[in-house]
C-alpha cells in the first residue's frame, strides 16, 4: 500500500516533532512565529506516542528560550534542524534546570505578580515540577503548561 | 540550656559560616540552625553592657509593610539590646509606597543607609526579592503566607532550651496543619535532626499537605484524627490556631473552630514533663487553666523571640554579599 504523505517536508528550517497531542495550540500561543510559514500536524498517528502533534517552521532556527518553552509544554519533544531537505541535527529536548522570564507564577500573591520582576523558576524532573525562586510555590506539569507565557 | 549542640559557639560572626540573608527556613542546614541556637544561648548569658556593644554604630531598618506588633517590637528590642540604632517604617500609608513607589525601590533606598534590613510584606516572595536587590543583609519577618524563619528558629530554641536536645524527641502538631505556616516550616526544620517522631493531629480537612510529608521523609510521621491516641507518647504538643481568615466559607470554619481544646484533663494523660507550645495568639485551643501548669511553655516561647532575633542580627553583622 502506498504511504500517504499528509505533510510536505520543508527544505530549510525546524521541525518540532513528538509533541504531546494537543500541545501545538499552546505552543503557537507562546512562540513568536508570526510572518513565518508554518505547517502543522495535529493528532497525527505515531507508532511511539499513539497520537502526536508536529510543527514545521520554515526558514528559522529557535532560540534557547523558545526551546525551553517547547520542552516544558511538549514534554519529550524532538527538535530537527533541516537544511537542504535533510535533517542535519536531531535533539530530544530535555527540561531546563532553571528558567527566567518565560513563565508567570501561578500564585496570585507572589511578588512577581505585583511588580515588574523577571520571574525565575527551578525545574525538577520525575515528576516535572517548577518552584518559584521568590515565593517558593511548587506546581506540576499541567500548571506549568498554563504558566508559560509569550 | 541543658545540653550541647554540635556546632561550635560563634567567636565572630562570619559570612563564611552563616547565611548572607535570613529569608527561608529552606535555606538552613542543621549547622546553620545550630549556629543561631548557640548564639542565642550565648547572648542570653551575656551581660547587658557587653551585649550592647555588638551592633554599636550600626543601623537596623525595620520595614513593616504589613501590620505586626509582636514581631516588630521583638526585632526592634533585639536590635536595641545589641546597641544598634533602629529606624522603623510601620505605616506604609505614610511612606513613598503610598505614592506608588515599588517595593524594590523602597528596599534600594533603605540599602543606602541601613546596615541590616528587617522586612515584613504581605506578598509571598517579597523578602527574597529584597535580598536580590540589596547589598545589605535582609531578614524576613514574614512574607505573606510563605516564610517566617525567625518564628521557626525561636520554636527550635525553645525546644532545645527545655529538653537540651532536639534529636530523638516526639512532637505532636495539633490544629490547622493545612494552612499553618509555622507547622510547615517546623516540619522542614525538624527534618534536619535525627530520630524525631512527629504525630500530626488535625480536624478532617485541615491535614498536613502531602508534599510536605513527602519532603520530610527523615521524620517518623504518624497522622491521626484522634487527639488522645498518641498523647501518652509525646514530649511536646505544638498547638496551632484554626485560622478563621483562611476559610473561604464561614460555615466550614464554624464546623471546626472548636475541634480541639487542650485541657488539664488531657495533659494528665500525657507523660510527666510534657510541654505545650503555641505560636500565639491562641483562641480556644488551650484552656486558660493550663497557663499556670508546668506544661505551659508558650509564653516562654514568645519571650525566646528576643535572644533568637538578637542571634540572627548579630550573626549577620559582618556579612559581605
Amino acid at each position: 500500500m502506498k504511504k500517504e504523505i499528509r505533510i510536505t517536508p520543508i527544505k530549510k528550517g525546524t521541525a518540532i516533532d513528538h509533541l504531546n497531542a494537543g500541545s501545538a495550540y499552546k505552543l503557537l500561543e507562546v512562540l513568536d512565529l508570526k510572518d513565518l510559514t508554518l505547517t502543522l500536524g495535529i493528532n497525527v498517528e505515531s507508532r511511539k506516542m499513539g497520537r502526536k502533534d508536529i510543527i514545521f517552521i520554515e526558514g528559522r532556527e529557535l532560540s534557547q528560550k523558545e526551546m525551553d518553552k517547547i520542552a516544558l509544554i511538549g514534554k519529550g519533544a524532538t527538535l530537527n534542524i533541516i537544511k537542504n531537505s535533510e535533517i542535519v541535527n536531531k535533539t530530544e529536548l530535555s527540561y531546563p534546570q532553571k528558567v527566567e522570564g518565560i513563565m508567570r507564577c501561578i500564585n496570585p500573591k507572589c511578588i512577581t505578580n505585583a511588580e515588574k520582576i523577571t520571574s525565575k523558576f527551578l525545574i525538577s524532573k520525575n515528576p516535572l515540577q517548577a518552584q518559584c525562586f521568590y515565593c517558593e510555590i511548587k506546581f506540576g506539569d499541567k500548571e506549568i503548561a498554563e504558566a508559560v507565557k509569550k | 540550656m541543658k545540653g550541647h549542640l554540635a556546632a561550635k559557639p560563634v567567636k565572630k560572626a562570619n559570612s563564611n559560616h552563616f547565611l548572607s540573608d535570613v529569608i527561608s527556613i529552606s535555606d538552613f542546614s542543621r549547622q546553620t540552625i545550630e549556629l543561631v541556637l548557640t548564639q542565642a544561648a550565648k547572648l542570653e548569658k551575656m551581660p547587658r553592657e557587653k551585649k550592647a556593644k555588638i551592633l554599636q554604630n550600626k543601623l537596623v531598618a525595620t520595614l513593616f509593610l504589613e501590620p505586626s506588633t509582636r514581631t516588630r517590637l521583638s526585632f526592634e528590642s533585639a536590635a536595641q539590646n545589641l546597641g544598634a540604632k533602629v529606624v522603623s517604617l510601620s505605616e506604609p500609608q505614610t511612606s513613598s509606597l503610598s505614592k506608588g513607589e515599588s517595593f524594590s525601590d523602597t528596599i534600594k533606598m533603605a540599602n543606602g543607609y541601613a546596615d541590616i534590613i528587617v522586612v515584613r510584606h504581605s506578598f509571598d516572595g517579597a523578602a527574597r526579592r529584597a535580598a536580590e536587590v540589596c547589598t545589605k543583609p535582609i531578614v524576613n519577618a514574614g512574607d505573606g503566607a510563605n516564610q517566617h524563619p525567625s518564628q521557626t528558629l525561636l520554636d527550635l530554641y525553645t525546644i532545645y532550651k527545655e529538653f537540651g536536645k532536639i534529636d530523638g524527641l516526639k512532637i505532636m502538631m495539633a490544629g490547622d496543619l493545612k494552612y499553618g505556616r509555622t507547622v510547615h516550616s517546623l516540619m522542614y526544620a525538624l527534618s534536619h535532626f535525627k530520630d524525631v517522631t512527629v504525630y500530626l493531629y488535625s480536624p478532617v480537612g485541615l491535614e498536613m499537605p502531602k508534599y510536605i510529608i513527602e519532603e520530610t521523609k527523615n521524620l517518623k510521621i504518624h497522622q491521626t484524627n484522634n487527639l488522645e491516641k498518641f498523647i501518652p507518647n509525646v514530649d511536646i504538643i505544638y498547638a496551632t490556631r484554626i485560622q478563621k481568615e483562611r476559610f473561604p466559607d464561614e460555615l466550614e470554619y464554624q464546623k471546626v473552630k472548636n475541634a480541639y481544646v487542650i485541657t488539664n484533663e488531657l495533659i494528665s494523660k500525657a507523660k510527666k514533663g510534657v510541654k505545650i507550645m503555641h505560636p500565639l495568639p491562641r483562641i480556644t485551643e488551650i484552656a486558660q487553666e493550663v497557663d499556670s501548669t508546668p506544661a505551659a511553655l508558650y509564653f516562654t516561647q514568645a519571650a525566646n523571640g528576643i535572644p533568637v532575633r538578637e542571634a540572627i542580627l548579630s550573626l549577620l553583622q559582618d556579612v559581605k554579599k
